[in-house]
């Protein structure tokens, strides 16, 4: 379908877009990948005046080290963190979960930033950020803040990036040498996550000496899995332990019922997938 | 399912294995070239309906019911009029006399309740996305902009989608007819004397035998052909002309001057490239009604392109029945009776052969097995649904489901493997011509050689030892093994079969050779590919047929002035009826060149003989090549008496008989019982379609068609809420698979030529989406049987699974669980689609 007409500015500066933004008031849209806003464009479900492009903003792209911490600027792709070492070693989770998006043709045109703001509870880039503890970098007319993954997503596709605000980038503290996995559970190769199980742990020889697990699509946003966390800690990494660890990750969920299953089936299958991700993590 | 990470690099090696060879180097049948069609439909530098531009043209959007069922209180078109470079909204107000009727040309029963299907709502809509209104604007956008500014009131109506619900009449989808019951029909061997009574059958087998009786459902299906439909009308010539994104240029020209009064000589109908249709484009349709309608009141060449969320709710679906089926035997397997009773879903209107689809499965119920005893009863039913006709397969995968499946139960029950109850009861080769309890006449077919082959290919025994061991060690992950013997009838259609039934054409095809002076050939067919690949595969029989290069043959075709005589391609019907009026037509040229060959030779016609492109006299080397013929007969110079000049002929081939492919799909699927997620771990097919022109166009028929039968097993499900409103209205939610949810495929022929045909061949493209649900199906069942599962609804979705798993279990896996009470079961909804992604609200 296509989409109503709309202004279509092209900023090369955070402050340009900002400005736009602001000139647009409650009628503009921010655009990234356009991986999910120009279906909803073509579907005419939401119709801006004017769309601010942050594709030629350089700043925004790239992953660089800063101490204890990777930033990756909100306009990188899947590609970009795909093809980065320093994802790979410092927070493999979140390869991990990437490789598992969409199709190559949509990692290539999608973006972390995108992704987070989006903030569709089946997307598979909020509980890695969430599980890494990562904060994300807000900037607004009124300077920069940062929010702790764990504010930033108050509901469906809801977070804390205001009107006229960016997200401009993703701190993800180093997990360097965790080990990590992310257990999708789809029908069909190219769908959303049914229910998905992001985990990372630090071994200590055999055991198990920290996990961190994040789940998709198990409530309006994306959850941590405290209680099978810390259940995890100091726990052996065999199956019978993990699994028993892993038949808490349902609790406290409010997770969706579609066609592709109901609740019961989702929060099922979120323990069978913490067991798989966690011991898959752990090497096993 | 997941994905094989090897699947595409070894479909490209086979593809590199089958490279094709040169002209003349062999013959061309059996060739497996790669098609000359692919560099054009591949790259999409064709002319596709949507990219035919006509000056002055201007472009159609609709505007939709979002509503089942409702009347049309008021339309307000003002806002929509003023918007910019808008040229006119029209209602059907607008157009007194009509703009033609969605005909239905196969009234099943002479009673059969058909509404009337006009392309435009008059002042009630009886399924979501009917047309209420079109704007004309001088952009496709334009017109999409102004067509949200239309302001239809509805006043809503009950509205009824579900066929057991529309049985009982409390809701009517059409309140003006009193019923939702469109008609009934049946078929009884003992009333046709073409076997016994099936009830003294059954009741027999209650007694001493084995009866089984199941009931299954077949979802309702989206064609999802890949080019969404199109439709170009101009009407500034002498003859309007019509391009079409359509199966059927030449029913939907008849048509056309049929319903609309515009004479027939006075329309062309083009279909161009067309991208897919799998019977999804075998309609005439509301769009192109519209479209012609607004063309020429407008006077000016106006365009129509579906979105594709306009695809999915509006063009016609497919499969929607209820079976319930009764299955006789004797204690050691051998069947005596088979009583089907059906349940169809038409939608809100029958469709051009939706009453008929679900009828075909009459003659195929009973498949490859010899039934004494049968009986065949079909309801159809109108709700307030988006209508439902001809899907790959139409009527043959439903039937060729529930007989596969009940082979299945009947084995299990018996305690033997299936292939053995399948082997106890099929028609044995020596018995072939066979007909059957339904009365059909199989002209050939091997069952046992084609099974054979195909368990020595999946390697059966290893798999069924390997299936014991995960059972006794109780694995987490089950292996099942699904059979489907199938066989299907296709090449539509003998003329007086069709007249039999009541169905409004005829079956025949056409063709027409014109050999051109420079030694090039035109082929003229009637059939009409949408993606198939027919000017190769014609081109081959032409080649071989008259001895001239492959590259030498031109195929024409889809365009009613060029064509002007066919009935275009659906049901398998293409190579084994048109292909056979190709070498009729060869044939005459032949004959007819003859003629001047012997004049050229100062020979006698009767000591001339025809080989490789050459006459030559008998005994001699003296001759003259065919195509020395055509340009001789151009000049005609010189011809002998009684002989027109030019070198040309037509052909009409009408069947005496279908084609009846036949093969053994073996399918292993495992299933995580954790999960219930099912995984494809290997899938053997061995088919018999007689002799093949183009094995690598057989092999693609092949494949795709698997793809869409395994599609029906896991993944595919139109679904409608309590609305109407369809939940699976994009491909986020409708589950399409790709390339990367499929494995390789092992294919094989084993070939009993066709009697019906000269060629000796067979349709295939149904075949393999006619064969493998129930393979599929019957390996997840057989997985799972050890529990006490004897079914699944399809599509078997891991929750689906999951939760028979679940159930069986709470019955301690004793006897047998009823997993899927198909009969009464809600249908699902979605609770929140916002959930699934790219249409989600912002
Ligand atoms: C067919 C298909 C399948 C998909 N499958 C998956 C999948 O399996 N898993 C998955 O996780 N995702 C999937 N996606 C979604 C994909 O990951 C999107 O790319 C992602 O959700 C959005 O990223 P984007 O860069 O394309 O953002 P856009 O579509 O450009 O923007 C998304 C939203 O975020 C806003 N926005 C974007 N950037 C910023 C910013 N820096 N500051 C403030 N607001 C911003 C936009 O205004 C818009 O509202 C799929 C998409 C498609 C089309």
């Amino acid at each position: 379908m296509i989409p109503a007409a709309f202004e279509y500015v092209a900023p090369t500066t955070v402050a340009d877009a900002l400005a736009a933004l602001a000139e647009g008031g409650d009628e503009a849209k921010v655009l990234a990948g356009g991986q999910s806003l120009l279906p909803i464009l073509r579907m005419r479900l939401n119709a801006p005046e004017t769309v601010v492009d942050l594709g030629r903003i350089e700043a925004l792209r790239g992953i660089r080290e800063d101490g204890d911490a990777l930033v990756i600027g909100a306009m990188t792709t899947y590609a970009d963190l795909l093809a980065s070492d320093l994802v790979r070693e410092h927070a493999a989770l979140v390869h991990a979960a990437i490789a598992e998006v969409a199709d190559p043709q949509i990692r290539h045109r999608g973006t972390i930033g995108g992704a987070l703001v989006h903030a569709d509870p089946a997307g598979d880039v909020g509980a890695p950020v969430l599980a890494l503890d990562g904060e994300l970098v807000i900037t607004g007319a009124d300077g920069e803040r940062t929010v702790a993954a764990a504010d930033f997503f108050e509901d469906l596709f809801t977070t804390a990036v205001g009107d006229g605000e960016l997200l401009t980038a993703v701190r993800i503290p180093k997990h360097t040498g965790w080990g990590a996995a992310y257990e999708k559970f789809v029908r069909v190769a190219h769908q959303w996550s049914i229910v998905a199980v992001a985990a990372t742990v630090r071994m200590d020889g055999d055991t198990i000496a920290e996990a961190k697990i994040g789940l998709t699509n198990m409530g309006s946003t994306p959850l941590r899995a405290k209680a099978v966390e810390s259940a995890l800690a100091g726990s052996a990494a065999t199956a019978t332990a993990v699994g028993a660890a892993a038949a808490s990750a349902a609790e406290g969920t409010t997770p969706p019922s579609d066609l592709n299953g109901d609740a019961d089936y989702r929060r099922h299958l979120a323990t069978v997938l913490t067991r798989r991700a966690v011991l898959a993590a752990a090497g096993r | 399912m997941s994905v094989s990470p090897d699947a595409l690099v070894e479909i490209a090696e086979d593809v590199v294995a089958a490279e094709p060879q040169d002209s003349g180097a062999r013959p061309e049948i059996g060739n497996p070239r790669l098609r000359k069609e692919d560099r054009r439909l591949i790259t999409g530098r064709t002319k596709w309906t949507d990219n035919i531009v006509l000056p002055g043209m201007l472009h159609l959007a609709m505007v939709r019911s979002p509503h089942a069922h409702a009347k049309i209180v008021s339309i307000d078109a003002s806002a929509a009029k003023d918007a910019p470079n808008v040229v006119d909204v029209v209602t059907a107000a607008d157009f007194p006399d009509g703009m033609g009727v969605c005909a239905n040309a196969w009234p099943i029963t002479p009673d059969q309740v058909t509404p009337d299907h006009l392309p435009m709502a008059v002042d009630r809509v009886a399924c979501a996305g009917e047309i209420v209104a079109a704007v004309v604007a001088r952009s496709a956008a334009e017109a999409r902009d102004a067509a949200e500014l239309v302001d239809v009131e509805y006043e809503e109506l009950p509205a009824v989608f579900d066929a057991q619900e529309a049985m009982t009449d409390q809701i009517l989808a059409h309140p003006d007819k009193g019923t939702n019951k469109c008609a009934f029909w049946k078929l009884d061997s003992a009333e046709a004397g073409t076997g016994g009574n099936v009830d003294e059958a059954i009741a027999k087998a209650r007694e001493d035998g084995i009866v089984i009786e199941r009931e299954y459902r077949q979802q309702r299906l989206v064609p999802a052909f890949m080019e969404p439909r199109s439709t170009v009308v101009d009407p500034t010539g002498e003859q309007i002309t019509m391009w079409s994104a359509t199966q059927i240029p030449h029913i939907l020209r008849f048509l056309i001057a049929a319903t609309t009064g515009i004479p027939e000589s006075k329309v062309r109908v083009i279909a161009p490239d067309v991208g897919g249709g799998f019977g999804g484009k075998l309609q005439t349709t509301p769009e192109e009604f519209v479209t012609l309608a607004v063309a020429r009141r407008l006077a000016k060449p106006v365009k129509y392109t579906e979105t594709r969320s306009e695809s999915l709710v509006s063009a016609h679906h497919g499969r929607d029945q209820y079976q319930k089926l009764t299955l006789a035997a004797t204690k050691d397997g051998a069947v005596t009776g088979l009583k089907v009773e059906l349940l169809a879903n038409l939608g809100a209107y029958v469709a051009i052969v939706g009453g008929g689809v679900p009828v075909l499965g009459a003659w195929m119920f009973n498949a490859i097995y010899k039934f004494p005893a049968y009986q065949f009863n079909c309801q159809t039913v109108l709700t307030n649904t988006t209508w439902v006709d001809a899907y790959r397969g139409a009527g043959r995968p439903e039937a060729t489901y529930g007989i596969e499946r009940l082979m299945d139960e009947l084995a299990a029950e018996v305690g033997v493997d299936p292939l053995v109850i399948r082997e106890k009861n099929w028609i044995t080769h020596e018995e072939f011509p066979f007909t059957s309890v339904a009365g059909m006449v199989y002209d050939s077919g091997n069952y046992e050689v084609a099974t054979a082959r195909a368990k020595e290919l999946f390697d059966y025994d290893a798999l069924r030892a390997e299936q014991k061991q995960r059972r006794e060690s109780q694995d987490p992950v089950q292996l099942g093994i699904g059979v489907s013997t199938f066989t299907e009838m296709c090449g539509l259609a003998p003329s007086r079969v069709l007249g039999s039934l009541s169905y409004g054409a005829g079956g025949w095809e056409s063709a027409s050779i014109r050999m051109l002076p420079t030694g090039k050939v035109e082929v003229i067919t009637g059939t009409s590919p949408h993606g198939q690949g027919h000017e190769t595969a014609w081109s081959q029989i032409v080649a071989d047929r008259l001895g001239v290069p492959f590259e030498d043959v031109e195929v024409l075709h889809g365009d009613t002035q060029v064509a002007y005589k066919g009935l275009d391609t659906y049901g398998s019907r293409s190579l084994v009826v048109g292909g056979e009026a190709i070498v009729r037509a060869a044939d005459k040229v032949i004959e007819k060149a003859k003629g001047f060959a012997a004049h050229l030779l100062e020979a006698n016609a009767d000591d001339l003989e025809f080989a490789s492109g050459r006459y030559t006299v008998k005994g001699t080397d003296q001759g003259v090549g065919i195509t020395d013929v055509a340009l001789a007969t151009f000049a005609s110079h010189n011809y002998p008496e009684g002989i027109e000049p030019g070198i040309d002929a037509d052909a009409t081939f009408d069947p005496d008989n279908f084609s009846f492919p036949h093969g053994t799909h073996l399918c292993a699927m495992e299933v995580d019982t954790e999960t219930g997620e099912t995984t494809m771990r290997k899938y053997v097919c061995v088919d018999d379609i007689g002799h093949i022109i183009n094995p690598l166009i057989v092999e693609g028929q092949v494949h795709g068609g698997l793809v869409q039968g395994i599609a029906q097993a896991l993944w595919e499900e139109a679904v409608f809420d309590d609305n109407g409103t369809l939940v699976t209205g994009s491909f986020v939610d409708y589950t399409l698979p790709t390339a990367a949810d499929t494995i390789s495929f092992v294919t094989e022929n084993t070939t009993s030529p066709s009697t019906t045909n000269t060629l000796g061949t067979k349709g295939v493209g149904e075949a393999g989406t006619i064969a493998s649900t129930p393979a599929v199906v019957n390996a997840i069942v057989d997985a799972l049987r050890p529990l006490g599962i004897h079914d699944i609804r399809m599509p078997c979705t891991p929750e689906r699974v999951w939760k028979a798993i679940q159930s069986a279990g709470a019955h301690d896996g004793a006897a047998t669980a009823e997993v899927a009470p198909h009969f009464h079961d809600d249908a699902p909804t979605n609770a929140d689609p916002g959930t699934t992604g790219e249409g989600s609200p912002q």
